[in-house]
């Protein structure tokens, strides 16, 4: 592709940015103090990415714990605080962070802005997270308290009460929790407020709502379900830090507090949280499906009220984690059926995907190949949701490995999945290279099979009647067999990733000159040169369709003669 | 933002897109909606719970508290009129009056908590009212120290002469919080004065 050949009206001036000679302390200086949305984007991912490896380190430990019957590879205080912190850090250190750092790279660039409505929010946002996540790590060391070094926080994910009052959780642990939760809250609602205000303010000229490109507009969804999602946890754990520290009540049982109140707080955060997660995920099936299959999106009005259906949904379905709890017919059926109805905006979006791909000419690049794999794999996470929304069902099966198994399936099989798309596809965009072909499918095939061999399988386990959070078993359950192969799948997932790490640090040196636009693509990131400059774009460009790069390549067939 | 492009024809008719400052308070209003409901959620779960200790029945309605609260969403919107039209001194006035108008209702505050604490003995370990009570209300007046805060910096820079009508934009937004302060006391004294006495 020529450099003068794809220019928008306006977006002129594309030189490379000037090869600085700097110092390293000069070059750490200008990462720490940075403003600049690509940089914090960058940052974000690369943050997300060391915790990625942290937490699937303690996962490997966990399934190698559990891998045999009887086994002490653990011991069981370290055992519970690995769930805890491998739960606790794929959420909220990896998950939060790796969307919002998509979101911060891509947002200002697909609407033609040259930075985020407010640069300096966005950096201290990033540093909030990042502090948070260092702070709850800290635990490993500074948590003692009672037990000396070494108490990270050891309640599950979820904290229930009323195991975190402090007769049950002495010590600092669950402190570090709470504080680095709120911290790292704060961060992600400032994110989020700047997300909202670039893509409603800083949208180029001719950029009307309905052209902006569907990652941006779930980005805007997701983050206006982040402001009412991520302040009740906030919320929740101000109370549980007032019931620690200042001897408050609000889950003493024996002052009349409850504990179910601190299940409802939680979940009213949680359950949205997964939809916080997913959406970003289906961003990024957005624009990979359709570049990679040489058609315009299916339904782009049907996507945004779709996404904008699920978020509204999906504040109404918490208490589907607490069916087990006892609540009453009434509200039973009130979120068996609301957590069913987040069925029909899912299925639009799938059969929109499908109806995207169908009769194009696909290209079988390593991005579309783990969105292929992602629209499989949601469907089947879909499924189980369903079967697990059916209450009698879930009293059957709830907190044991099927649960397990279908959440894992939402998170690993399609948000991570889409993650690694989206890694693979605007790369070349962050760093000017493209990431090496060969070994990302090798990553795509290990991480496919091993995702596979591990989560099909615990699927049986939870229906053998296998509970999660266990710390071992006996050999006469007959979990053995499973076990062992849910563990050798986590150790195919493993390599793959050790694969993909490899590929990131080796493509950045050697990896083929990507240009300005490798995939022939429609949206404006990739108007500009890889990696773009500070500025993004010389003068603010201006768009007249959904595809503005495609009416440039395209001048006899433009988009906004069909676009009404 | 709608900065004039360089390149006229290409979209005709003016670009505007709505104020940044607007749209990041709102957002920020409802995230700390969301924050004051689960709050508001947990007193009114909790009402009449409590096993021992003083019940709602010690607390008295703080009327002139709230009317000094409630007018400062006047006086703050006289303040952004006058700063509209360039009239700072008028602004220096109004913005002063905001500011003392939210420092009585903090001393009312004080003054209530300094009678339920020395003689009513309600602390926020006491039980589940005084625990839900200093929250809620607590958690209100923090917002307020923050709105203080904001508007004491602006005053200060009033008095060093740097404020002019190029800021109302961003008074407008301090307002947005100001008044949404103000909405939430509405919310909290209903709940916590009215409904669960």
């Amino acid at each position: 592709m020529g450099e003068n050949s794809l220019q928008l009206p306006g977006s002129i001036g594309l030189t490379r940015p000037r090869p600085f000679t700097e110092t390293f302390p000069e070059w750490l200086h200008e990462w720490v103090v940075t403003v600049d949305h690509k940089r914090l984007g960058i940052l974000y991912v690369l943050y997300a990415i060391f915790f990625l490896l942290v937490a699937g380190a303690e996962a490997i430990a966990i399934r190698i714990q559990l891998a045999l019957p009887g086994s002490h590879f653990l011991t069981p205080q370290v055992y519970n605080r690995f769930f805890t912190m491998h739960g606790t850090t794929m959420v909220f250190l990896v998950g939060m962070p790796i969307l919002f750092g998509f979101g911060n790279y891509i947002v200002p660039l697909q609407i033609g802005a040259r930075d985020m409505a407010y640069p300096r929010l966005n950096a201290f946002s990033f540093w909030l997270t990042a502090f948070g996540g260092l702070f709850l790590y800290y635990s490993f060391l500074g948590g003692g308290g009672l037990y000396g070094v070494g108490s990270a926080p050891d309640v599950g994910w979820f904290a229930y009460a009323p195991l975190t009052a402090r007769a049950f959780s002495p010590g600092h642990a669950t402190d570090y929790w709470a504080l680095a939760l709120i911290a790292s809250g704060f961060g992600t609602l400032g994110t989020a407020i700047n997300i909202i205000a670039t893509v409603v303010s800083m949208r180029c000229k001719g950029m009307t709502m309905m052209r902006v490109p569907l990652f941006s507009w779930l980005m805007l969804v997701v983050s206006g379900l982040t402001l009412v999602t991520i302040t009740p946890l906030t919320a929740a754990q101000i109370m549980l830090v007032i019931d620690r520290y200042l001897g408050g009540h609000f889950f003493d049982t024996q002052a009349g507090g409850s504990a179910v109140v601190w299940m409802h707080f939680f979940w009213i955060f949680g359950h949205p949280e997964v939809y916080v997660l997913v959406l970003p995920a289906f961003a990024i099936a957005n624009e990979v499906i359709p570049v990679f299959s040489r058609k315009a999106i299916f339904g782009y009005p049907a996507m945004v009220a779709a996404s904008v259906g699920i978020a509204f949904v999906s504040l109404s379905v918490w208490a589907h984690h607490m069916f087990t709890v006892g609540m009453t017919s009434v509200s039973n059926t009130f979120f068996v059926l609301s957590t069913m109805l987040v069925g029909i905006p899912t299925g639009i979006k799938i059969f929109n995907w499908l109806a995207t791909i169908w009769g194009g000419k696909i290209r079988f690049a390593t991005p579309m190949l783990f969105l292929i794999a992602f629209l499989y794999q949601f469907l089947i996470a879909g499924l189980t949701g369903i079967m697990l929304a059916v209450a009698p069902w879930n009293w059957q099966l709830h907190n044991s490995y099927f649960v397990i198994a279908h959440f894992h399936y939402v998170l690993v099989g399609a948000i991570i999945f889409c993650i690694f798309g989206g890694i693979y596809y605007w790369y070349p965009k962050a760093t000017g290279r493209m990431l090496d072909e060969k070994l990302g499918k090798w990553h795509f095939w290990l991480f496919l099979i091993g995702f596979h061999v591990t989560f099909d399988t615990m699927h049986f386990l939870g229906i053998l009647g296998m509970p999660r959070s266990i710390y071992t078993y006996q050999p006469d359950r007959g979990w053995n067999t499973l076990n062992l192969v849910v563990s050798s799948g986590g150790m195919i997932q493993a390599i793959a990733v050790l694969l993909f790490a490899f590929n990131l640090i080796w493509s950045y040196r050697h990896g083929p000159e990507a240009g300005n636009d490798p995939w022939d693509a429609w949206t404006l990131e990739w108007d500009t040169t890889s990696p773009p400059p500070p500025y993004n774009f010389a003068e603010d460009p201006v768009v007249r369709s959904r595809r503005p790069l495609w009416d440039l390549k395209h001048p006899e067939d433009p988009d906004w003669e069909y676009e009404s | 933002m709608s900065a004039a492009s360089p390149i006229p024809a290409a979209y005709p008719g003016e670009w505007r897109t709505p104020s940044r400052g607007r749209v990041a308070m709102f957002a920020l209003i409802i995230g700390e909606s969301a924050l004051f409901t689960i709050f508001v959620v947990a007193y009114i779960f909790y009402i009449g719970k409590s096993l021992s200790g003083p019940t709602p029945q010690i607390l008295e309605v703080p009327v002139f508290s709230t009317v000094c609260l409630l007018s400062s969403s006047l006086t703050i919107m006289l303040a952004e009129r006058a700063l509209r039209r360039s009239r700072i001194g008028v602004f220096a006035l109004w913005l002063g009056g905001t500011i003392g108008l939210g420092l009585t209702f903090l001393g009312g505050t004080a003054i209530e908590w300094h009678k339920l604490i020395y003689h009513d003995g309600l602390k926020i370990n006491t039980n589940l009212f005084g625990t839900t009570y200093y929250s809620l209300v607590g958690l209100h007046a923090t917002h307020v120290v923050i709105g203080l805060m904001m508007l004491t910096t602006v005053f200060l820079f009033t008095l060093a002469r740097k404020m002019g009508e190029q800021h109302s934009e961003r008074i407008a937004v301090l307002a947005m919080y100001w008044h949404f302060v103000d909405t939430v006391w509405v919310v909290v004294f209903t709940v916590v004065y009215i409904v669960g006495r």
